[in-house]
């Protein structure tokens, strides 16, 4: 499954290891939870009243529509959050 | 008598210059900053690790961003900063003070302020077209924050969606930054640029200035489509497409990945509505705002007004009157007055004015899309509510207000509080029951204003 976001310009920094689903992923220093996630993936949670998934809106902590649930019950706005090593994300939860 | 305790909440270009003028005066302001680094959104600014070249994440905005980052730098020892820090709720507190409800790094806190200066900004306007909530459907702000505060772009070959400066400028900084962008539609006629390009070629505004010279030169490679109509995101579980009508009524379809769509500008006013200020409707841009006064005075005497948060006049006005509202607070205070001061940022904002009403008239509001907005289609994404519904409630359960709407239907009732569907749910209402928009009034602000965990106000 590819992912959404697109790196433009690498840069150093140290790797941050995180897992999506229990599969393990791979985010730089600085990188904020959403991008992490949308390098990877193309959607952050199920959408809890309809069909399909959503992956984030506004990146500027506005719309509330990138929260994700973590494996230890975190519930997190995913654009306003930077990703820790060891975070692990679950996408399929639908009730983040 | 100890020093009154001012409060800046929004540490953008209009916070970050009223801190300013208030650190001169030995205030010591509190800056709460929902960011992490001060500057704002229009200049985010990296997360530590991810910094970048000025050049290469503004483009021709770079002087100004360097100006108010080393704004920022060089305040630090003179104000409190609070980063990361969300003002969920205003409580006035006797005897004409107010507390502020605060979610930071440490958890749940409550600030006490004698004055509070509001430089909440502005975020992307918003109205529903299909497909518009798959995933790879972002708006111009967050396509372009992506690429300031991350070096990312929303996809590796993306489509431009707009209706004001935003569009331009997005487009501009993506096609510096290396990106693949398949399409920059505007959905504002050719014809409404053209009247306005005499006046626009004449703005100083950095901002403006740009939007002229790329719709000139700098998109030569892939110019800006304008009266673009029917857009529609083709997707089954991302965005794959992206479907439009041209001006001459063509037909196309243009393969993309991602999708940055928004249509102007909309106040954050919600903390200014819970700390009790008045609310005007603002006729060209169609919506409702804290009233604010020249000299940047609310309707309450201790609470004053800055930048987009209570009138949209983009970064380089929002900087002038953050000065200037500094002064008028300071000037309350009883502190010595700068006539000379004062009376240039008066000269400077009225010319501002002018140009932004140039900038307004070449970006006029999209009704069109408002008109061909769907029965099934979703307009409040949180809570999955359609315009059809909306509709329905408007002429079957007598719903001719927003708060009566938003009770009898969830519009504006999730976790986004209206700042998404609102504009667009306000029209679709009006529309339905054919009365001007303003008579259906504004979603009023309820704290918390931002989701909060449960556990902490305890």
């Amino acid at each position: 499954m590819s992912g959404l976001f697109h790196r433009l310009a690498t840069r150093p920094g140290a790797a941050i290891p995180f897992t999506i689903d229990g599969m393990s992923a791979e985010a730089r220093a600085g990188d904020l939870l959403i991008a992490a996630i949308l390098l990877h993936r193309h959607s952050l949670r199920r959408f809890e009243f309809g069909s399909g998934e959503r992956a984030g809106y506004c990146l500027m902590g506005a719309c509330q529509d990138c929260w994700v649930t973590l494996a230890d019950g975190r519930r997190l706005r995913a654009c306003t959050t930077p990703v820790e090593p060891g975070m692990a994300v679950i996408t399929g939860g639908g009730d983040a | 008598m100890p020093e009154p305790r001012v409060a800046i909440v929004g540490a953008g270009p209009a916070g970050l210059r009223a801190a300013q003028v208030l650190a001169e005066a030995s205030l010591r302001p509190l800056l709460v900053d929902e960011g992490h680094r001060a500057g704002g959104q229009i200049y985010r600014r990296p997360p530590p690790g991810a910094e970048r070249p000025a050049a290469a994440l503004y483009g021709f905005e770079a002087g100004r961003a360097q100006a108010l980052h080393d704004l920022a730098d060089a305040l630090a020892p003179r104000v409190d900063y609070r980063p990361g820090t969300t003002v969920w709720g205003i409580a006035p507190r006797d005897p004409d003070g107010f507390d502020l409800e605060c979610l930071g790094p440490d958890g749940h806190g409550r600030i006490a302020a004698d004055r509070l200066v509001l430089a909440t900004g502005a975020m992307d306007r918003t109205l529903p077209f299909p497909g518009w909530t798959l995933p790879g459907v972002f708006t111009l702000g967050a396509a372009q924050i992506a690429l300031k505060a991350q070096g990312m772009a929303i996809g590796r070959r993306v489509a431009l969606v707009g209706a004001g400066p935003l569009l331009p400028l997005v487009a501009h900084q993506y096609a510096k930054a290396g990106a693949t962008v398949v399409a920059v539609l505007d959905v504002t006629p050719l014809a409404a640029k053209v009247k306005a390009a005499p006046r626009l070629a004449a703005v100083p505004a950095t901002l403006a200035k740009g939007v002229w010279y790329t719709m000139r030169g700098a998109l030569r490679r892939q110019p800006v489509r304008s009266g673009v109509r029917a857009i529609a995101v083709e997707g089954a579980a991302r965005v794959e497409a992206l479907a439009f009508e041209d001006a001459a009524g063509r037909r196309h379809r243009v393969a993309c990945d991602a999708v940055g769509a928004s249509f102007g500008l909309r106040s954050e006013a919600q903390a200014a509505d819970l700390a009790g200020c008045r609310f005007a409707f603002e006729p060209v841009t169609r919506q409702w705002q804290p009233e604010r006064s020249g000299q940047g005075r609310s309707s309450l005497p201790h609470v004053y007004l800055a930048g987009d948060g209570s009138g949209i006049g983009g970064a380089d006005v929002a900087e002038l009157q953050g000065e200037r509202t500094a002064l008028t607070l300071l000037a309350d205070l009883g502190r010595p007055r700068d006539p000379a001061r004062e009376a240039h940022l008066d000269r400077r904002l009225a010319r501002q004015a002018g140009f932004r009403a140039a900038l307004e008239a070449a970006y006029p509001y999209p009704h069109h899309l408002v008109e061909g907005i769907a029965d099934d289609e979703i307009v409040c994404r949180c809570e999955g509510i359609t315009a059809g519904a909306i509709r329905r409630t408007a002429t079957e359960r007598d719903a001719s207000e927003m708060n009566r709407l938003k009770a009898l239907t969830r519009t504006g009732m999730g976790r986004c509080q209206g700042r998404v569907c609102g504009h667009a749910a306000a029209e679709i209402l009006a529309r339905t029951l054919d009365v001007p928009v303003e008579t259906v009034g504004r979603l009023r602000g309820q704290a918390p204003i931002k989701p909060i965990p449960l556990r902490e106000p305890a």
